[in-house]
């Protein structure tokens, strides 16, 4: 559950458990073979972290995590080769390196999406091979410094480089958990699982994939920069190779994506098996330790294709010894006001704010047209929305209705006319800017976040009106309150009917305290009963000072609700007025029933 | 001679090797899109497949001798295209027992479609390829050999005491066979009941199967066929180099900047763009040091993304 301290309270004392056993089992074991795999079992889950970050959280497949892991060797390597300046400074500046490399590669590539997205990051650490190789740094040696060598950070007990090791993955953990907990993590989370639906929200899902990709490139560099410091030799092949940036997505995948542990579980099983392999049987059957990894990890994705980390997870809640945190209910966060007494608050604190009926515009679309190859979907359309009002747009089907909310919104920009929202252009602003300065918005095709509960759903579009987290949760659950889902607050939002997912949607776009709801055919698909009590929401959240403005292609729930309707046709207006004049202009009974219909009626 | 002169020389010979060498990886490419771009799964071990190509042809050639009756001359051909049908029925095989059981419709509500399983189970298909080749096969480099390889047709002289361009032998009928199996591909996807059913199979599987296509069967043939395509190009290739079992590798990348350069779907812009990657790497040793060919392919390739994201040849702008 996300911002839980019971769950950070109980990851905190997991992760110290583990650097014990971790400690525990580089001081039982023997000889420098053993002390090197475990040592290389720190760095891989390190990398597997960074990896993580940027792939798992954030859902971007990367193919090239090599790049941050060579820049941050070489880094390392070149600073003390050429300039004699130790690792303890370098492996900083292999940091560093690797903030710069993710902001110059998450620049151009954040363009793209999935498959894309993934090839192209396969394509910089390959280029990167290519140019060392190029430039002459086909294998670089660290030099071995016996007169100083703590100051350069060579040991002769390998476990110290175990310690090292382990260090930077305690910190790689204590990020993820920080990122998991934080808005950082959910806003990530809402980004990958639905990318317009966070936007819509008041998600500036640009600048959270590129803090993603510089904490990820800032982890990958580091490990590679500690990597260089271990290993004494870095070549173009081991640090920039396929297999490198493999390995750190396998780790991953195998131990479990997207989760805090997967990375820690893949590099504990998966390291030690290969390295055992190659040891026992490499000198006699060249290869064997390949095919054998391969086939474990081909056994393992077919019996657990989320990674292991679910299966566990599964078997230990199964046998009574794991509960999830969180499911067991959520609190509601400011105790003595019973939820009632709360929707009359909340309704009388909004009204005391601006005059509902003040009268004054507070949306205007002016001459607003939208082109998709030869198809006009919007032709020169203006209208204005006044403050306090419940506007109708109506209109039959592909007469532009949503394209208009597209434009308006920001997911599309029009091919010519202004918008003003309370004197402001919208024009060429993003929906999360749109968002930021007062409009929400609801969607056709519901766009929920699956996989996450109905409060986190509605805490991501909480984050756009909320200075910090708590402030979030609050607002969420304030809102959950108003659209009357506050009871299962908990529950995952895959499982919802049909109403309940337009609730949380209204849920959503409420929490982000916005001045003008867009509501998308927020009716469609309801029975009448259903569209009774959502109606009432609807008139209820108008009561509390938000201006709606509401599609549909419904004429009859509309004609009680709305003030006012605007008709489309064809992506032009062709009536607007007083519901009552309006479904009696001849224009909008012809594009609603026909031509002919008309014809026959008059005749 | 001028500076401009030599240039101009230069310019045609990069070019006549780009486009034979294009022609192969055009090959290449066009098995690859019948994985990636048709069925949309990111294939690790294509590489890996040409690899297992090229050492069919090789033992069929070389090592056990089985078409040594053919001569130096035909032998290697013969050899890369009968690579074409046994690596059919591993493909075919491989889908079937494992590809199948991470892809398809079943998959698609997973999260990220099932990516994360496809891609590691290919990983693991890969890691197990280049290691069991390691085993089988040794790391020792071999190669085809046929005396084609250090003949060359002369084009030219264009000017008075020039250079004419060269065209390899062995390379030009390779490039000239892969052009001829890539035809013939295209003939039949567009004119072969099997064809056109792999192509509804693939647009949109779900209205395949109302049409009582059989999907499964489809996708199964079409990765044998994408394996096969593949397969006989690794057989084209290793005629003019020598390799060993990593050598996979250093093509994937290749195989994947020619489909998306020719755009997702597109068999035929599949085949343009791998000749564009080979026009590309060849092309750019006229200004950039020999070790950065592939750089530059890599450039070219992320510049393509950007800015056209369908493809050269691509119909649709989809970009997911």
């Amino acid at each position: 559950m996300w911002g839980d301290p019971r769950r950070t309270r109980r990851a905190l004392v997991i992760i110290c458990l583990v650097a014990l056993v971790y400690v525990a089992v580089l001081y039982w074991v023997e000889g420098s073979y053993y002390h090197s795999m475990i040592t290389l079992v720190g760095i891989w889950a390190a990398m597997g972290i960074s990896w993580n970050i940027l792939s798992g959280y954030g859902g971007m497949i990367s193919f090239g995590h090599a790049s941050f892991f060579g820049l941050g060797a070489y880094t390392v390597a070149i600073l003390f080769i050429q300039l004699g300046i130790t690792p303890w400074i370098g492996i900083p500046v292999a940091t560093v390196v690797g903030v710069v490399a993710a902001v110059l590669i998450g620049i151009p590539t954040f363009r793209l999406r999935g498959h894309y997205f993934a090839l192209a990051m396969l394509a910089y650490p390959l280029a990167l091979l290519y140019i060392f190789e190029w430039a002459g740094y086909q294998e670089e040696a660290l030099p071995k410094r016996d007169d100083a060598s703590l100051a350069f950070v060579q040991f002769t007990d390998h476990r110290i480089y175990g310690l090292l090791a382990l260090a930077l993955l305690v910190i790689g953990l204590l990020v993820s958990l920080r990122i998991e907990q934080s808005r950082f993590g959910l806003s990530l989370l809402a980004t990958k699982q639905n990318e317009p639906a966070a936007e819509a929200a008041g998600i500036n899902t640009w600048a959270w994939k590129m803090r993603a990709i510089m904490v990820s490139g800032a982890i990958g560099s580091t490990v590679g920069g500690l990597y260089a410091v271990v290993l004494l030799v870095v070549t173009p092949n081991t640090v920039f190779g396929v297999l490198t940036s493999a390995l750190a997505l396998v780790v991953v995948l195998f131990g479990g994506v997207g989760t805090l542990w997967g990375p820690v579980i893949g590099a504990a099983i998966l390291i030690p098996l290969s390295e055992t392999l190659r040891a026992e049987y490499g000198a006699m059957l060249p290869g064997i330790d390949g095919v054998a990894y391969g086939a474990a990890i081909i056994f393992v994705i077919l019996a657990a294709p989320d990674g292991i980390f679910w299966n566990v997870r599964d078997w230990l809640i199964k046998r009574g010894w794991y509960t999830r945190p969180g499911s067991e209910g959520i609190e509601p966060p400011a105790a003595g006001t019973s939820d009632a007494e709360k929707v009359e608050q909340l309704s009388s604190m909004r009204r005391a704010e601006p005059a509902p009926s003040g009268g004054a515009t507070m949306l205007e679309v002016n001459g607003i047209s939208k082109q998709f190859g030869g198809l006009r979907a919007l032709d020169n359309v203006t209208l204005s929305v006044t403050e306090g009002q419940i506007l109708g747009i109506i209109g039959p089907n592909g007469a532009g209705k949503t394209t208009l909310f597209n434009v308006m919104n920001g997911f599309m920009p029009p091919n010519g006319g202004e918008i003003r929202f309370l004197g402001e252009s919208l024009v060429g602003k993003k929906p999360h800017q749109v968002c930021a300065r007062g409009i929400g918005r609801t969607f056709q095709v519901v766009r929920a976040f699956p996989r996450m509960s109905i409060l986190e759903n509605v805490v991501v579009g909480a984050f756009a009106g909320s200075k910090d987290d708590d402030e979030a949760r609050a607002l969420a659950y304030d809102a959950l309150v108003q659209v009357g889902l506050a009871d299962m607050a908990g529950a995952l939002a895959s499982g919802l009917t049909n109403e309940q997912f337009r609730l949380m949607e209204l849920g959503r776009a409420v929490a982000s305290k916005p001045k003008m709801l867009m509501l998308d055919e927020t009716l469609a698909g309801l029975g009448a009963i259903e569209i009774e009590r959502l109606l009432d929401v609807v008139r209820r959240l108008r009561e509390s000072g938000i201006t709606i403005v509401i599609i549909e292609h419904t004429m009859q729930a509309m004609v009680r609700l709305a003030d006012e309707f605007v008709v489309l046709d064809h992506g032009a207006v062709i009536a607007s007025g007083r519901p009552d004049d309006v479904v009696k202009d001849p224009a909008v009974i012809e594009a609603y029933l026909g031509k002919k219909w008309m014809e026959r009626a008059a005749g | 001679m001028s500076a401009t002169q030599i240039f101009l020389e230069n310019f045609l010979q990069a070019l006549a090797v780009g486009i034979m060498v294009g022609g192969i990886y055009g090959l290449m490419c066009l098995g690859l899109s019948f994985i990636f771009g048709i069925m949309r799964v990111i294939n690790f071990a294509q590489g890996d497949f040409m690899m297992l190509g090229m050492y069919a042809a090789f033992y069929l050639v070389t090592g056990f001798g089985v078409l040594s009756f053919m001569g130096p001359y035909v032998g290697p051909f013969a050899g890369a295209i009968l690579a074409g049908p046994i690596l059919f029925v591993f493909g075919f095989y491989l889908h079937k027992f494992l590809v199948s059981r991470v892809t398809g419709i079943r998959v698609v509500s997973a999260e990220a479609e099932g990516h994360y399983a496809q891609l590691i189970l290919t990983l693991g298909i890969a890691l197990i390829l280049q290691n069991g080749a390691l085993l089988l096969f040794k790391s020792q480099p071999v190669s085809i050999r046929t005396p084609l390889s250090i003949r060359a047709w002369e084009l030219g002289p264009f000017m008075t005491d020039g250079m004419p361009v060269l065209f390899n032998q062995s390379r030009g009928i390779a490039c000239i066979l892969a052009i001829a199996v890539a035809l013939g591909l295209f003939v039949f996807m567009r004119r072969a009941r099997l064809g056109k059913s792999l192509r509804a199979a693939a647009d949109n599987p779900e209205a395949a199967i109302y049409m009582g296509i059989d999907v499964d069967r489809a996708h199964r043939i079409a990765f044998g066929i994408g394996t096969a395509i593949t397969a006989i190009a690794g057989g084209l290739v290793a005629s003019t180099i020598s390799f060993q079992p990593y050598v996979g590798i250093e093509f994937v990348v290749i195989m994947y900047a020619g489909v998306v350069l020719g755009g997702l779907g597109s068999t035929m812009g599949a085949f343009m763009g791998g000749m564009v990657i080979g026009l590309v790497q060849q092309m750019s040793t006229l200004f950039l040091p020999h070790q950065l060919q592939n750089t530059a392919i890599f450039a070219v390739f992320i510049l393509i993304m950007m800015f056209r994201p369908q493809g050269l040849f691509g119909r649709t702008s989809e970009r997911a």
